[in-house]
């Protein structure tokens, strides 16, 4: 029972969003098997994209609300590889081999502007997503298509010969990497698949980051990510580090929106990647991370947590309101207030630390 | 020579001079193209009208050390619920106006206060914490319009009967009420007279707000809180208060929006209404530490009638059609994210 | 080992150095000592390679180290070189283990396979070798405690002795030849202390050369083979351990032929045997100074003066009283008590205070000249106000003709009174708080360091006025500064501060030493 309590105590946020997930099964009654089925789809999806927030929360950034950037280099990777007609696997590849370049770029001059707004990270963060979406419109409405961005592949254009429709049908990726390796559970009447090979991906980069931190390059993350001026006296180069950090946790994002496209098997080209930052720091905040700490069980908890609730919220809607849409902007509130909460308990401390 | 274009350059700052450069750049363009000039430019005057308040809303609390009010949408809420209020109790007209403002303003007090004291609480990240409870309040009150029991059909889904609609239409009386009191054709343009006064008005009370015991403490506070507190002035108080007038402004903002408008937008609608208002103010040549009333009215001007003109040129001039999406709203999102971007990365946020 | 060769440094025209040279032998403990503001931290600077010394213009002079010349730019470069430092505010990363502080960037490692395909960096951690190493040099230097321990709870004489760990830990692998110890007594209790310079005589018979700053003067004079005595950023004297005594070290650290100030010769003291302030058993706790107990008497019409070295809470008084930083004890002032922790009820009580952080706390740099002389009293005692429809709002023409007399009359330099602050230079600026604080129209002034960052000539000028405000119109003023010589210029008694306490009262004129001695807390040895 003290156990009980203490690990109450320690880790409010989760406790609480398990309680809220148990009482919704149980309010909905959705089958366990079904449930779970959709639980595991969306962890495959998800879970690589909250991985790549952990690294920046590490070394001092915050929360990392630009993985948005990323997202996009991923978008850009799956629609040129529609336009060069590669497909399954290989068609995967080519499209992680144009995102990763990309989000190395993207994340470098992300984290030299970081460099410039010290202090101010996160927000900077957040309008740099918002500021690049608006490029990226700009770019895939208005010049793909043009004479500066022929395209040929015109089943994807809009009717007048330019600009991205705005959903494009991934079917050349779909289950590139899901269907490497696949199992199918039967549970009853029930199956239970589980894409077994992204599953393992996934524990690949859980295992590598908590090597990383491990090694001498985490051990400097860690000690710029608590006293960066300290670490700068004694001769770690606290820039090029948060610089570095920055590119990694892009880059991951990058790779977690291929792997979120391929199973999703569509593109929604101008709103898939907008609210890539807000679910994913959501997931990680409900995991009980914060935004000075977090962990790679953070990560798998809180992914875990926060899209139990997902799949639970519209029919907790329809049960107790007769409308699903209350679930549905229940959801969205969760997200955007699990978010405020942790900030503003941030700041919170970081002021009476002070005094 | 040189040293005085730089000068000059870096009084004006160099976003200012961009924009008005692109604005001048459209406004030749349209008039080569021929285009009806006096409705772009009356077209712009209501926009300017419509929006003021909520960029003037945004001066107290940047004042006062606050930063950028990214929860805006916490006022307009408020002036939100007033509207629907008199909605839903079927009063139009003037009294509509009257009855949602006060109803907006009441609120608008009550959780200007709280925002404020939790402002104070997380000092040193407003901006974020502001904007994410703004963003969650906003969702919140899906649920809200979505199971509040209103009941005048008018308003709800006509299907279901649940929950109100996402956009409802004010009635004739109350639609552009302000915008066409004392409403006049000058030279072929119309001006919305009721709302420039009103705006007039609210600015002209600013000014004459900071030269009053508790304006000019506020611009104490923003500028050196250390030097308040050695003057005697509470900054937590001061820091308040300013939130507390911001959300007020905001509310009666919202309430002459609709009423510009001729709709009430509800659920997600109001989520990004801080971003151009930011925006606005920054284009004026507002910084993180320095705001003056010129700041919002030059930014407004340029802000929104570079808005209000650019669909209308680029759609002209290009010949395309409105299918290819709205090249207004990525602009808006590139320009408005670009200005804070650029705020935020300025050194020392001066 | 290393020689430090007509070291000269500016800051915006400020001189902070004047042609220091220094040698220090292999294997020595050389005594730093001076007061505040004597250019012993800038000089650590220099030698450190910080960046404010990079960004102010660098300095004049040569650095010779090992025999060769070096210009060190940065504190890494100083590392590299074999200089350690165990700084006054500790450098260590408060989440991670001691074993981990010590051994801070310079981990042992070891390889593995995707060290040796992408990065040295990405190397593993040897922890049980952190631990080995760090459990060693913790029984070395006597700290018994468990390395594995995190920093951030230890008590502050332990992360004194976590930061000596590291360097002599360091002092193990690489080579480690010169040791700066700036103040590390300063918060270990007396048998941490004593502990302390053993391991510096310990440290010194390695080999290892050591540079010891200390205000405890007897402390120097225990360990250091030689002394040296900085004052105004000049060397003043270099004497062997065996040669001097403390009477003498505190005398060179103080002294300098005293002149009283001319104006205040001319003039006759108006002190009345009132007492107009009267402080009981004064508690303030501020950050970096320390008031305990101060018990005072301040009597209408003199210039009171208070002195004392950085920390030990002269500067804490004023802001104490001020309601600044919370303050407990017993106020009267002009028979009544003063509330304290209230900055309203000290502005209220005729009170003002002149703070020692002048762009901190008394000015508001980005508004203007008149902006800041008016806001205190506009806001406290509604001056300069006029209706305006039934509210009261700012009278700028008053306020204009107002500002432009005071700004005549304080002689500041300006190009008037909607010029902002942040364009005048420090001496200026200064004048502009003293306007704001005479708006206030005060019967007792706290004013702290006034001249400190502020060229001689308008020096002069602020203590005149001071001078006027006092002999002419008979304000009663308290005058706290760093400098000696200043406060016995002007001030009709002097009371020395030492760790929180006035050790002694001395008369302007009383000898060099009494004050020598009463700044290191030792009360009329001398007659």
């Amino acid at each position: 029972m003290k156990r009980i309590i203490e690990i109450v105590k320690n880790n409010p946020i989760p406790v609480l969003f398990l309680v809220i997930c148990v009482l919704g099964l149980w309010i909905t009654k959705i089958p366990l098997p079904i449930f779970i089925n959709d639980l595991i789809t969306r962890l495959s999806r998800n879970t690589f994209l909250v991985l790549s927030l952990i690294i920046p929360i590490i070394v001092g950034l915050g929360l990392n609300f630009a993985i948005v950037t990323g997202a996009m280099a991923g978008q850009i990777g799956a629609i040129t590889v529609i336009e060069l007609g590669i497909k399954g696997l290989p068609g995967f590849l080519v499209a992680c081999l144009i995102a990763v370049p990309l989000a190395i770029i993207f994340g470098y001059l992300l984290g030299k502007i970081f460099n410039i707004a010290k202090g101010r990270e996160m927000i900077t963060g957040f309008i740099t997503g918002f500021f690049a979406n608006g490029v990226y419109q700009f770019i895939f409405l208005f010049i793909i298509g043009t004479a500066l961005i022929p395209f040929k592949d015109k089943t994807i254009l809009l009717p007048q010969g330019w600009g991205i429709r705005s959903v494009v049908d991934l079917y050349n990726i779909q289950y590139a990497v899901d269907s490497i390796l696949k199992l199918k559970i039967p549970i009853g009447r029930y199956f239970l698949n589980v894409p077994l090979s992204t599953f393992i991906i996934i524990f690949i980069l859980c295992v590598a980051i908590n090597y990383f931190i491990k090694t001498k390059l985490g051990q400097e993350f860690r000690a710029i990510g608590q006293e960066p001026h300290v670490s700068l006296v004694y001769g770690i180069n606290v820039d090029k580090n948060r610089v570095l950090a920055t590119i990694i946790s892009i880059t991951l994002a990058a790779i977690g929106q291929l792997i979120f496209l391929q199973n999703l098997g569509t593109v929604n080209t101008y709103a898939s990647h907008e609210q890539v930052a807000l679910f994913s720091i959501a997931a990680l905040l409900v995991g009980g991370a914060t935004v000075k700490k977090a962990a790679v069980s953070n990560a798998l908890l809180g992914t875990l947590l926060f899209h139990s609730l997902f799949i639970i919220s519209p029919q907790v809607g329809l049960k107790l309101f007769g409308q699903p849409q209350v679930g549905e902007y229940f959801r969205v509130f969760v997200a955007y207030g699990v978010i405020a909460f942790a900030l503003a308990m941030h700041a919170f401390q970081v002021k009476t630390g002070k005094k | 020579m040189k040293k005085t274009i730089l000068s000059f350059i870096s009084t004006i700052g160099i976003p200012r001079i961009i924009i008005a450069g692109f604005l001048t750049f459209l406004l030749i363009t349209a008039f080569v193209l021929g285009m009806d000039m006096k409705r772009l430019l009356s077209d712009s005057l209501v926009r300017i009208g419509r929006n003021s308040l909520f960029v003037l809303a945004l001066l107290p609390p940047l004042k006062a050390g606050v930063g950028l009010n990214f929860g805006l949408s916490l006022g307009a809420l408020c002036g939100l619920i007033g509207l629907v209020v008199g909605l839903e109790l079927g009063i139009t007209g003037i009294n509509h106006i009257l009855l949602a403002s006060i109803i907006g303003v009441l609120l608008a007090v009550v959780i200007g206060y709280i925002y404020g004291v939790l402002l104070n609480q997380t000092k040193g990240q407003e901006m974020m914490v502001g904007n994410y409870m703004g963003f969650a309040t906003v969702s919140l009150m899906c649920t809200f319009w979505l199971l509040a029991p209103f009941k005048n059909p008018s308003l709800i889904w006509a299907i279901g009967g649940k929950g109100l609609r996402t956009t409802l239409v004010l009635p004739e009386a109350t639609g552009q009420i302000i915008d066409k009191f004392l409403s006049f054709s000058f030279f072929g343009f119309n001006i919305p007279t009721g709302t420039f006064v009103l705006s007039s008005l609210s600015c002209l009370i600013m000014y004459f707000f900071f030269k009053t015991r508790s304006g000019l403490s506020m611009v104490a506070v923003g500028s050196n809180p250390i030097f308040a507190k050695a003057s005697g002035i509470k900054e937590n108080t001061i820091r308040i208060q300013s939130v507390i007038l911001s959300t007020v402004l905001a509310a009666i903002g919202m309430v002459i929006f609709a009423q510009s408008f001729g709709f009430v937008q509800l659920y997600m609608a109001p989520l990004m209404l801080p971003f151009p208002a930011i925006a606005c103010i920054l284009i004026g040549g507002a910084s993180l530490r320095k705001a003056t009333l010129l700041h919002v009215i030059i930014g407004t001007i340029l802000f929104q009638t570079l808005l209000t003109i650019t669909l209308p040129v680029v759609t002209q001039a290009v010949a395309i059609s409105g299918e290819a999406g709205d090249i207004t709203e990525v602009l808006r999102v590139i320009i408005s994210n670009g200005l804070i971007l650029y705020a935020l990365t300025r050194k020392g946020g001066d | 080992m290393l020689e430090i060769k007509n070291i000269s440094k500016d800051f915006f025209g400020i001189q902070a150095l004047k042609n220091i040279s220094l040698t220090l032998q292999e294997g020595e403990i050389l005594g730093l000592v001076g007061e505040n503001g004597a250019g012993k931290s800038t000089l650590m600077n220099i030698l450190f390679g910080m960046p404010v010394i990079h960004e102010t213009g660098g300095y004049q002079g040569e650095i010779l180290f090992d025999g060769k010349p070096v210009i060190i730019k940065s504190a890494k470069e100083a590392m590299d070189l074999g200089i350690g430092m165990i700084h006054q505010e500790f450098m260590l990363i408060p989440g991670f283990s001691i074993a981990e502080n010590i051994k801070l960037n310079r981990e042992p490692t070891k390889s593995n396979i995707f060290s040796r395909l992408i990065n040295k960096k990405l190397e593993t951690l040897d922890m049980v070798t952190i631990r080995e190493h760090s459990k060693t040099v913790l029984q070395e230097i006597g700290l018994g405690i468990d390395e594995l321990l995190p920093v951030i709870g230890l008590p502050v004489g332990h992360k004194q002795f976590v930061e000596i760990a590291r360097e002599v830990d360091k002092s193990k692998f690489s080579k480690v030849k010169v040791l700066v110890f700036d103040e590390p007594t300063a918060v270990l209790t007396e048998s941490e202390a004593e502990n302390l310079l053993q391991i510096l005589k310990q440290l010194a018979h390695k080999g290892i050369s050591i540079l010891f700053i200390s205000h405890r003067l007897d402390e120097v004079l225990q360990v250091s083979d030689r002394v040296v005595v900085l004052r105004d950023g000049e060397k003043i004297a270099e004497k062997n351990q065996s040669e001097t005594n403390i009477i003498e070290i505190a005398e060179l650290m103080v002294g300098r032929k005293f002149k009283r100030f001319e104006a205040i010769a001319e003039l006759k003291p108006q002190i009345e045997d009132i007492t107009i302030l009267k402080i009981n058993n004064l508690k303030v706790s501020m950050p970096g100074e320390y008031v305990n107990g101060i018990n005072l008497e301040i009597k209408k019409g003199e210039i009171f003066g208070l002195g004392g070295l950085a920390g030990h809470g002269k500067v804490g008084i004023a802001n104490g009283i001020a309601g600044l930083y919370p303050a407990s004890g017993e106020i009267q002032f002009q028979g009544k008590p003063l509330k304290l922790n209230d900055p309203n009820a000290f502005l209220n009580s005729s009170l003002a205070f002149l703070s020692e952080d002048r762009r901190g706390v008394g000015l508001l740099l980005n508004e203007p000249i008149d902006f800041n002389i008016c806001l205190t009293s506009f806001y406290i005692k509604g001056r300069f106000t006029k209706n305006l429809l039934g509210m009261k709002i700012l009278n700028q023409s008053e306020l204009d003709e107002y500002s432009k007399k005071i700004i005549s009359d304080l002689d500041i330099r300006c190009l008037g009174p909607h010029q902002f602050v942040r364009a005048l230079s420090g001496g200026n600026q200064q004048k502009v708080c003293i306007a704001r604080a005479l708006t206030m129209e005060p019967q007792l002034l706290f004013v702290s360091e006034p001249t400190r960052g502020v060229d001689v000539g308008a020096k002069q000028k602020i203590l005149e006025i001071l001078v006027n405000l006092n002999r002419r119109l008979g304000m009663t003023i308290v005058f706290t500064s760093s400098e000696l010589l200043e406060l016995r210029s002007i001030s009709d008694r002097i009371g020395i501060v030492h760790h929180g306490q006035i050790t002694d009262i001395l008369p302007p004129d009383a000898p060099d030493v009494k004050f020598g001695l009463a700044m290191s807390g030792i009360k009329g040895v001398v007659q």
